[in-house]
């Protein structure tokens, strides 16, 4: 059942290229020898597998951001759930094989001389059930706070600072030895993951493509709630949400569908982020990365799926340059970007590359006016 | 057919001590055409706030239909028991087209399955095509809401409220920003469009309220100062101490 107008011209360039990319950089790989022109050195592979899942964390958030009007500023913290939902089973995996050779116990456990596996641990030697949790402990946090922040009405800023205080929140108790989740150094010293060796080069070419393959579900996912009458009312609650009320809508409930479904989008982001990057650790909820995020979204072209996804790809890219060969500028580059885009670009990169043909502006494409003012 | 649409008995509502509305008590007839009037701060907009249940009252009896206490429910539950309302400022969706901003309004599920797995049929769209041929908006069906001119939403806030098919519509200002020819026009559809449902219209037009050709109510501080015809409320010398003696 595919509807009509399900993949937009823009969507679907962007997709076959993503599905070029997915295919080439592993071939690039394989096939090319090193030293030659076109060669992707093993290295590489988790790096470029990295902006894609960030690329879908972006998507995630322009789905409640662009469409709802929901800014959240805590989006990480659901990346960074996905991520040790996935990082826990990792740490099972590595077995007897960590320093201290516990068969059940991970290092830092026998390290702060626990006797037992704390109960939250059950489970995640099992491949399938962290999946599972990958997509459940963000989609129930989500459901949780979000049911009560709408049903009270909270909107606008008021909602945006306290979505900043959860991640907060959650860093902080991250932080924590008493969490059981490694404190400070998170979970890191992964082995394999289903009995593939993390560092081996084929691991990480189907981490990649496996990336590649989330971001695009997740564009599609988001065409197609969207593109519904469902994503024609989430836009109605962004334009005039009591308007909306008026015509019947269960604001909402709209709004908690959308943003459990977004914060999943984000845990598996970040479950497929963890095994590329090799740690996990609270800093991943720090209230800065969940502002970056939102960087992306707007820099690329908030309310558009695939501008969010190239805006955080664009950053990535960006940032990976430019602390690498100039690492004192990177937050100056950064901030100038955001500003110099909101003034001049108030639709992103995307709008910039319409605006170079006529007549391609998107239907449910914001409004040019100025934002509107914080309630 | 005079059964009780709408019955308001006695209603209180205060803001911070000012009584926004205070002791108010009303009835609509099922069917009927009603206007009300009144000067600023009357409680007219607060009325139909506590009608919509956007407004709790602080007392008072609001009744739907036969035994429906409209008090406990919400906006959403309002709307869909059949209560319309289209605001004194019209507030379009504005990056949707004409056409869908009609059919978000359209009469039907509202949940989030029967959003995600809609498709427009062929009757919708023709009863898309109908509404906007009664507001006069027919030739603007792609166009985006935000780009038509401020009589034209008018005309589309409308069209959506005949769209949901309410069986009462709350109509605020509904000549404002509107020529004397439009405003004429609206009088009429309003005034077609009752009998089959019950339409109450708050404005301040005195020649829109004659065109409309109804029983009239005047508010002042949040209660009921007359009611009857235009010409004898008119006539009333405390409507014209109101009226005039500001």
């Amino acid at each position: 059942m595919v509807r009509k107008g399900l993949i937009d011209r823009r969507t679907g360039l962007f997709l076959v290229v993503l599905f070029a990319v997915i295919v080439l950089i592993p071939l690039g790989n394989l096939l090319l020898a090193p030293g030659t022109a076109g060669h992707v050195p093993g290295y590489l592979l988790p790096l470029l597998g990295k902006y894609l899942c960030f690329a879908l964390l972006a998507v995630s958030l322009d789905l409640v951001w662009g469409y709802a009007g929901i800014l959240s500023l805590g989006h990480g913290a659901f990346f960074a759930l996905g991520g040790y939902a996935m990082g826990m089973h990792l740490m099972r995996e590595i077995g007897d094989r960590g320093v201290y050779a516990n068969p059940v116990l991970p290092d830092f456990m026998v390290f702060l001389s626990y006797e037992k596996l704390p109960w939250y641990w059950h489970g995640f030697d099992m491949f399938w059930f962290a999946c599972l949790m990958v997509l459940f402990v963000p989609g129930l946090l989500a459901f949780v706070f979000g049911w009560f922040a709408f049903r009270s009405r909270v909107t606008g800023v008021y909602l945006s600072i306290i979505t900043q205080a959860l991640t907060y929140a959650l860093m902080l108790a991250f932080y924590r030895n008493e969490m059981g989740l490694g404190g400070n150094n998170g979970l890191t010293d992964f082995r394999d993951v289903l009995g593939f060796s993390l560092s081996a080069d084929s691991t990480r070419i189907a981490l990649f493509v496996l990336s590649g393959l989330a971001l695009a579900f997740g564009i599609i996912l988001g065409r197609f709630i969207t593109g519904s009458k469902f994503g024609m009312v989430l836009v109605g609650v962004r334009d005039a949400e009591s308007r909306t009320r008026f015509l019947g809508y269960r604001v909402e409930h709209y709004k908690l569908f959308v943003f459990t479904v977004s914060a999943m989008l984000a845990g598996l982001a970040g479950a497929l982020y963890v095994p590329q990057v090799g740690i996990i650790n609270p800093g991943e909820f720090s209230p800065a990365n969940s502002i970056e995020i939102v960087i992306w979204v707007a820099l690329g072209g908030r309310g558009t799926l695939v501008g969010a996804a190239l805006g955080a790809l664009i950053v990535a890219a960006a940032k990976s340059w430019l602390t690498a060969n100039f690492p004192e500028a990177w937050l100056f580059v950064l901030g100038a970007a955001f500003v110099l885009v909101t003034i001049f670009l108030p639709r992103g990169v995307i709008g910039l590359l319409d605006g170079l043909k006529p007549g391609g502006r998107h239907r449910h494409a914001l409004p040019q006016a100025a934002p509107e003012p914080a309630e | 057919m005079n059964e009780t649409q709408l019955y308001l008995n006695d209603v209180h509502k205060s803001f911070d001590g000012f009584k926004a509305i205070d002791g108010l008590s009303l009835a609509i007839a099922r069917g009927e055409l009603r206007a009300v009037v009144g000067p600023n701060g009357a409680g007219k907009t607060t009325m139909l706030d506590i009608v919509t249940g956007k407004t709790r009252p602080d007392s008072g009896r609001v009744v739907w239909g036969a035994d429906t206490d409209l008090t406990r429910l919400d906006e959403a539950d309002c709307a869909r028991l059949g209560i319309g309302r289209k605001f004194q400022k019209p507030t379009v969706f504005e990056t949707l087209s004409v056409e869908d901003n009609v059919m978000l309004a359209l009469a039907g599920d509202r949940g989030i399955v029967a959003g995600l797995r809609h498709r427009r049929t062929a009757r919708q769209s023709a009863r898309i095509g109908e509404v906007l041929d009664i507001v006069g908006l027919g030739a603007e069906r792609g166009r985006l809401a935000g780009a038509l001119s401020h009589g034209q939403k008018q005309w589309l806030e409308i069209g959506k409220l005949l769209a949901q098919e309410p069986q009462l519509l709350l109509v605020d200002e509904p000549a404002a920003g509107m020529t004397d020819h439009e405003t004429m026009r609206t009088a009429e559809l309003l005034r077609t469009v009752a009998g089959a449902h019950s339409v109450l219209v708050i404005e301040h037009d005195m020649d829109f309220v004659r065109a409309l050709d109804c029983k009239v109510t005047v508010l002042n501080r949040g209660s009921v100062l007359a009611e009857g015809s235009l010409d004898h409320v008119s006539a009333n010398p405390e409507v014209i101490e109101v009226y005039l003696g500001r």
